[in-house]
This record gives C-alpha cells, sequence and structure tokens, in this order.
C-alpha cells in the first residue's frame, strides 16, 4: 500500500513497523510533525508516547528505555540535538542502542527553521565527550526516512549503539508517495544485558564508569574495535551515472536530490557528470568513494564545508590526495540547479 | 569480615574495583550505608527483588550497585527520573527506584525532579539529603544550610549572594499526583526505625501500582560536612531538622486508583488499512517531468491547493513531490509549495522555474511571475493587477476571478477549488479530470458535507473559463 506522506510522518511509520514499543519527543520545527504523528499513532496501536520537559531529558529517557531493552525513538532539531549530545556519550559508552533523528535546520544558535546540514560534525563525529561515534545514516527520500529509520533500529541493535538518521527540514516537511513496508520486525531479545525487572535479567548492569584507568581503556578499546568492525561491515552508498563521469557530484539528504536533477542537467548538455551520495555518513563510505577519487569533485551540500572537509580527509587516510570543490548555500538557502551546473561547467 | 552476616537483597560480598570485601565504599558515618540497607530489606521483604530496578546516580551513591542485589542501571547528572520515567513506562512490571543525592536531585535535575512528579510517574524516589555534595568535594548544595561553611562557601552559606536553601519535600508536595510524600531521617535509632517504615511503604505503593513516591532521607556526611560521626548525627538532628522538618506531607496510597494494565498491540496493517495491494505505476519510456508552483497568503489554501494536484498525480502512479513553505511563514504571510510530478525518479523537489505558476495574490506576482520559464502559464486571480511589462516573454498570463467565483457561491475559503477550476478548464496540469475531482474529493474526507459545494465551485470556475474562451493546452 501507497501512502502520500510528509518525511516526518514516514519516520514514525518506520520506527512502528521497525517494532519501536516508545518514543519519547520534545517538539521542535521542522521536527515537530514526527512527535505529532507518533502521540497519534504510538498509543493508537498499544505503544508509549511521552511528552519530556526537554531535550536532554528525552535523550537520557531513551537510554533508560533502551536500558529495559526497549526499542524506542526520538527525532529533533540541530539546537535540540546538541542537547542530547551527553546522553549519546553515555548510550555510546554503556553499548545502548537507541535511534535519534536529526531533522537539521540553519545555525548555529537559534538559527531559523530552514533546511541546512550543518549538524554533518556533531552528529557525525560524535559531538558528546570521549571518543565514540554513531552510525549515521542520510535518507533522500520520503521513503528512505521510512526505510532509514527501520535500518537504523536494526544496525543499532546489531552493534548496540545509538543510531542517528540525519535528515533535513526540507526531506522532514515534503510530501511523497511511500510504500508501507510488508512486515513488522521482530521483536530482539535483550535478556543478556538490559534490566528488564525480571529474574533473569536481575543481575544485568548498565554503566559507563570504570575508576581505573587501565579498564577505561580497555573501554575504550572495545568501542574502536567495535567502530573497525562496522566500518569493514557496513557502508551504504548510491552511485548514479558515475561510470563514465569525468565531473563527480557528491551530496548526501535533500542535497542529493538537487545534485541528481544537476547531473541530469549537465549530461542533457553534453557534460559526462556523476552523483555520489553516501547512505552510511558513519561508517564512511570509503569503498565506493576510493575509485572516484581521480575524477574532478565537488560536494553540493548546506552547510561551510563540513562533509567536503569529511571526505578530504577520509580519501587522506585511504591515501588518495584529492581536492574536492564546494558548491553550497547556508542560512536555509537551497542550492539552486543551475548554479552547480554552471559552476561545474565553468571548472571543466 | 567472614562474621558479618548476609544483608537482605545484597550481594554476598561486593565486588568493588578490583577487590572482594563486605566493607562499603562509603565514609565511617555516612548515612549511606544504612538506607541502602533499609531498601534491599524492603524489596526483599516484600518479595520484589528480581522486579526491581534501581536507577543508579551521580555521585556518593554511584556505586549503588555494588550492594543492591538488584537491575542496575546508572544515569546521567540528574537524569535519574528521565530514565526511571522511561524503564517504568516501557517494562509495566518493573519496580523502578530513582535513588539521588542532594546536588543531583536538587541542583542539576531538580527541573526533572519535579516534571517526573508532575507526570505522576510510577516511581520510588529516595532522595539522600545530607546538605552538601559529597563525592565532587564538599561544595555547596542547593540544600546547605544557611551559614553552613562548603568548599564553595568557605566563609558560610549567605542568603545575599548564595540564596535560601530548598525544601524538596514541600516542593513535590505542591504537584497533584504524588501519592505519598515523607520526610525522614537516619541519624538515630529511632529515626532510622521509621526511615524503615516509609521506606517499605513506597515500595508497597510500587507493587500495587498507585504511582509516585517520594521519600527524602536527612542523612549524616561526616568527611564533607567536617564533623566527627557523632557529631555528624547530631548537625542533622539539631540543625538539618529545623530547616527540614520530618514527618509525612501527604499519602493518598489508599484512595489512588492502580495504574490500568497496558492495551494490547494493533497490527500495523490493520492500523493503516493495508490491504497488500501495490499502486499502479505509471510506466512511460520517455521522461517527463512537470514543475508547478502555487502561491498566495497563508490562508487562501495554497498548500492545499497543491496537494489535491500533488495527491492526483501519486494516485495516477506518477512519482510526485510536494514541498510546502513552513514556519513562521505559515502564521499570515506569504504561502507557496511546489509541486513536481516525473514518470521518473524526481531529483530537486524545489522548482527554480515552473513551467505553470498560480498565483492568489499581489505580493506573490511580484515575487513570482519573473520565475515562470519561457513557454509557461501563469493562472492568475482577476483580483492581482499584471502589470504587462512584468510578463516573461513567451509566458502566458490567465487572469480568472475565482475569488469572487467562491464569494459568489456562498463559500470565500473555495477560492483556491476556483483555481484548480480553472486549471481543469485550461488543461494545465497534465492531469485527468477524474483525478482531480477524486483527490479534491479525498481531501475533504474528514468533511465530506463540504464535498458538494466545492465540487460547485469548481464547476462554477470551469464553466467561467469555457464561457470565457479559456482553454488549451500547456505548450
Amino acid at each position: 500500500m501507497t501512502k502520500f506522506v510528509k518525511g516526518n510522518e514516514a519516520v514514525v511509520i518506520g520506527a512502528l513497523y521497525a517494532g519501536a514499543e516508545g518514543y519519547f519527543g520534545y517538539p521542535i520545527t521542522p521536527a515537530s510533525e514526527v512527535a505529532h504523528k507518533a502521540a497519534e499513532y504510538f498509543p493508537a496501536t498499544g505503544r508509549v508516547f511521552v511528552q519530556g520537559e526537554s531535550e536532554d531529558a528525552v535523550a537520557y529517557m531513551l537510554y533508560g528505555a533502551a536500558a529495559a531493552g526497549c526499542r524506542a525513538l526520538t527525532a529533533t532539531s540541530g539546537p535540540g540535538f546538541s542537547l542530547m549530545q551527553e546522553a549519546i556519550s553515555y548510550m555510546s559508552a554503556t553499548d545502548i542502542p537507541t535511534v535519534i533523528v536529526d531533522v537539521m535546520r540553519a545555525g548555529p544558535g537559534l538559527g531559523n527553521v530552514y533546511p541546512e546540514q550543518a549538524d554533518y560534525g556533531q552528529v557525525v563525529h560524535g559531538g558528546g565527550h570521549g571518543s565514540y561515534r554513531c552510525i549515521v545514516l542520510a535518507p533522500g527520500s520520503v521513503q528512505e526516512m521510512c526505510d532509514l529509520t527501520m535500518l537504523a533500529f536494526e544496525k543499532a541493535f546489531e552493534y548496540r549503539t545509538p543510531a542517528i538518521v540525519l535528515a533535513d527540514g526540507q526531506l522532514g516537511q515534503m510530501m511523497e508517495p511511500l510504500r508501507l513496508p510488508k512486515e513488522e520486525a521482530k521483536p530482539v531479545d535483550t535478556a543478556a544485558w538490559a534490566t528488564q525487572g525480571t529474574q533473569e535479567t536481575r543481575r544485568n548492569l548498565l554503566t559507563s564508569i570504570y575508576l581505573d584507568a587501565p579498564a577505561q581503556e580497555a573501554m575504550n578499546l572495545h568501542l574502536q574495535e567495535k567502530y573497525r568492525k562496522m566500518d569493514r561491515a557496513f557502508q551504504r552508498a548510491e552511485l548514479y551515472r558515475c561510470d563514465d563521469a569525468e565531473a563527480v557530484l557528491l551530496a548526501f539528504g535533500s542535497s542529493a536530490r538537487t545534485a541528481r536533477s544537476a547531473v541530469d542537467a549537465l549530461r542533457a548538455q553534453g557534460v559526462k557528470a556523476g552523483l555520489f551520495r553516501p547512505i552510511t555518513l558513519s561508517p564512511f563510505p570509503i569503498d565506493a568513494l576510493l575509485p572516484l577519487a581521480g575524477k574532478k569533485l565537488w560536494t553540493v551540500e548546506m552547510s561551510a564545508g563540513q562533509f567536503r572537509d569529511d571526505a578530504t580527509l577520509h580519501l587522506a587516510k585511504a591515501g588518495k590526495l584529492a581536492e574536492i570543490g564546494l558548491i553550497n548555500r547556508m542560512g536555509g538557502m537551497l542550492i539552486a540547479v543551475t548554479d552547480i551546473v554552471r559552476t561545474v561547467k565553468e571548472a571543466l | 569480615m567472614d562474621n558479618v552476616l548476609e544483608t537482605k537483597g545484597m550481594f554476598p560480598v561486593f565486588r568493588r574495583s578490583g577487590s572482594e570485601t563486605r566493607t562499603t565504599h562509603y565514609c565511617a558515618g555516612c548515612g549511606h550505608g544504612i538506607v541502602h540497607k533499609l531498601l534491599s530489606e524492603a524489596y526483599t521483604e516484600l518479595g520484589l527483588q528480581d522486579r526491581t530496578v534501581i536507577v543508579n546516580p551521580i555521585g556518593c551513591a554511584v556505586f549503588g550497585y555494588y550492594y543492591w542485589d538488584v537491575g542496575g542501571v546508572s544515569a546521567g547528572h540528574g537524569q535519574a527520573p528521565s530514565m526511571a520515567t522511561a524503564i517504568s513506562r516501557l517494562r509495566d512490571k518493573a519496580i523502578v527506584i530513582s535513588y539521588q543525592g542532594d546536588g543531583d536531585l536538587a541542583a542539576i535535575g531538580l527541573g526533572h525532579t519535579l516534571q517526573a512528579a508532575a507526570r505522576g510517574e510510577h516511581m520510588a524516589v529516595f532522595f539522600v539529603n545530607n546538605s552538601i555534595y559529597g563525592m565532587t568535594g564538599g561544595q555547596m548544595a542547593p540544600t546547605t544550610l544557611i551559614g553552613q561553611k562548603t568548599t564553595t562557601s568557605p566563609l558560610g552559606r549567605n542568603p545575599a549572594t548564595d540564596g535560601m536553601p530548598l525544601h524538596l519535600c514541600e516542593l513535590v508536595n505542591s504537584l497533584r499526583l504524588p501519592v505519598y510524600v515523607e520526610r525522614v531521617s537516619v541519624a538515630d535509632t529511632a529515626r532510622i526505625m521509621q526511615a524503615r517504615k516509609a521506606i517499605r511503604h513506597a515500595l508497597e505503593i510500587q507493587r500495587d501500582r498507585k504511582g509516585y513516591t517520594f521519600v527524602e532521607i536527612l542523612s549524616p556526611c561526616p568527611t564533607s560536612v567536617g564533623l566527627k560521626p557523632l557529631d555528624a548525627a547530631k548537625f542533622v538532628i539539631e540543625q538539618m531538622e529545623k530547616e527540614y522538618p520530618l514527618g509525612c506531607l501527604r499519602d493518598r496510597s489508599a484512595e489512588a486508583p492502580a495504574r490500568p494494565e497496558p492495551k494490547p498491540w494493533v497490527r500495523l496493517a490493520d492500523f493503516f488499512g493495508d490491504d497488500g495491494r501495490e499502486a499502479p505505476r505509471h510506466e512511460a519510456a520517455e521522461v517527463k517531468e512537470r514543475h508547478f508552483k502555487f502561491t498566495g497568503f497563508g490562508g487562501q489554501g495554497i498548500l492545499s491547493l497543491g496537494l489535491v494536484v500533488a495527491d492526483a498525480a501519486r494516485a495516477l502512479g506518477l512519482e510526485t513531490t510536494w514541498l510546502p513553505s513552513y514556519g513562521p511563514e505559515q502564521r499570515g504571510g506569504d504561502a507557496q509549495c511546489t509541486v513536481v510530478t516525473s514518470t521518473h525518479l524526481i531529483g530537486a523537489p524545489a522548482v527554480e522555474h515552473p513551467e505553470l505558476l498560480v498565483v492568489m495574490n499581489q505580493a506573490a506576482c511580484g515575487k513570482h511571475l519573473h520565475t515562470v520559464r519561457p513557454g509557461g502559464l501563469a493562472l492568475v486571480d482577476a483580483t492581482v493587477r499584471v502589470d504587462p511589462a512584468e510578463i516573461p516573454e513567451g509566458v502566458r498570463v490567465v487572469q480568472i476571478p475565482a475569488i469572487d467565483i467562491a464569494a459568489a457561491a456562498g463559500v470565500p475559503k473555495a477560492a483556491n477549488v476556483a483555481m484548480l477550476g480553472g486549471l481543469i478548464a485550461l488543461e494545465a496540469l497534465g492531469i485527468p479530470q477524474h483525478a482531480l475531482v477524486e483527490a479534491l474529493e479525498r481531501s475533504f474526507a474528514k468533511k465530506p458535507a463540504l464535498i458538494p459545494l466545492n465540487k460547485q465551485v469548481l464547476q462554477a470556475a470551469i464553466d467561467h473559463c469555457r464561457h470565457h474562451g479559456l482553454a488549451g493546452e500547456l505548450p
């Protein structure tokens, strides 16, 4: 069945089909419809909806929910995500799976409610304290707002780590046809580690305090090993018309939609253009990007170049020094297809 | 220490970092050990040990899980009530305990404490008040007494600069949903016996699913207060109890209703009415992408008009995007949305140069008319003055009195529907009339009584266009 819905509603539908038992919400534009729909759908299907008093409280509610072995989520935007960082650090250190959706708006500061992608740094690099990072998925359509929310739950529980769905105001607010998932996810057995309030789980303990430095180091090494495992096994990217491309645009989220139109427009004008779209921002899909390193590259992004810098660094770490151009807008201004086309054509 | 009797509900040996021991990590004369013991005896004697989850706090009791043989979770600063909220909501049968000190609960966590209490969460809060930050190093807490010396009030707490002590039981007691609020002390044997009763009663209330309980326990902290153990206990009795009088402030356990059992899950396919059928897919070899923009004033139904067009397109199996203006704009300012339909995957949902622009007010005309691509069409309400000099080359402008047509039919809010009639007459959307009418009807699914009037407006607008010879497909 197909439903015509906003990206924000698709998140809620994906979460329900992923078996989410609870939604802990705090409203913020342009993510609020996620909470609105969750307030409608969660109780109506026998699940839990709680409106918390702040984003930091909500993030700790997620920690509590996951500590109890339950699937729960929230959605927020940049200022709220900043407030959640402490809890995300705690959850990472405690091997706690959860899902947070960040529907990015323009910043810094109070900013405005229009789309930007400048939470990239604080989301992808683990913006709280300590050496941790999360799984970060970047949907590019309403369908993926649903599908990647489901995937986020699957991977969060597989690796026992927080997973972030990094969307933006445009993806949250736009409507597209959504094919409903065919099946509901099966419940996950968490009795081995969660505190469920049962005899079986009575001796389970979830904490992140290690007063002895060697123990704290061992915990850090454990996290890094987990991230290496993720890096090897879970990279995803989509390549569009890249095979014979001379110019390749690198873009995620709604910028990738604009870049895709630009690729078609460039091709129509005889320029061999392609699009590299990361679906996992963490792990970074370096394996798919590496073969493109010799081509002319630009990122198309709604930030000052956070994604460009990261892509440059990942290529450098893999032994390829590449100069990546930057086509960007900030402040909630959308990137125009014509601007991308002009920039690429001028450079070739 | 093998001769020490095992305490009910506690681990037989405490796996403190690197050692196994029967001594706690608490200082001599500290009240935490007593409260720990009272708590573990209570959940064990009430038969609740397997079901109990304790949210361990920040501060001296951070290692409560060395001792309590129950499910253990560590909270961040001040956040134990948030975590306990989620555990309690999702694990209906769990007995959820939030154990916190005064720096944690009354300072950084005050907001979360009061919010959880105001929501009436099913949890037992045990608040150990020793008037000072213990583990962090003897700093001033919200509960520090007037004149009390701490590492951050070295001359004594001065109300002029440090404010006055916070009374947590009294604050919680100002809220409606807490079931039981009592302040006790562990400074001597008689007081410990009363504390024992209070802790046990709070857990009985949890067992009986009655709601939120808050027990404050005045407790000596010899190390940070800087007194010998006996003097620290005397400080609690003689000074703290003056500021924080002991007693039960509320007990509504008899009359409070028990928490209802959770409702069963509903199958999602049933909830969403998913019959398992796939939507038709529009098949076409050649990519045909159309870009529409709808503009006007908030309240004119601009977004709904775009939505009807988008819904009609997607029902035909076309790829469709609808992107609204949102945020402060929708509250009385400009309103606009863009719709893209295509036989193939759509790139950008934003439209720079529409082939069709709908304009319903003057401001939108000035803002958007120049963006229409050559060969395109602008359908403009007749109330808008269009300066011929502003019409881009190769753009056709058609004006219809949509606002007047809707007003004449007695439904001024249906001007957007009159515009849709104009689009149908002009065959401007590449979408068959029946599909648009069906989408219009779907948009009134919650107010079906309005459908006939709106269809009347739609027809009036179509008739107007035909009467004035306005027709023709988009080039």
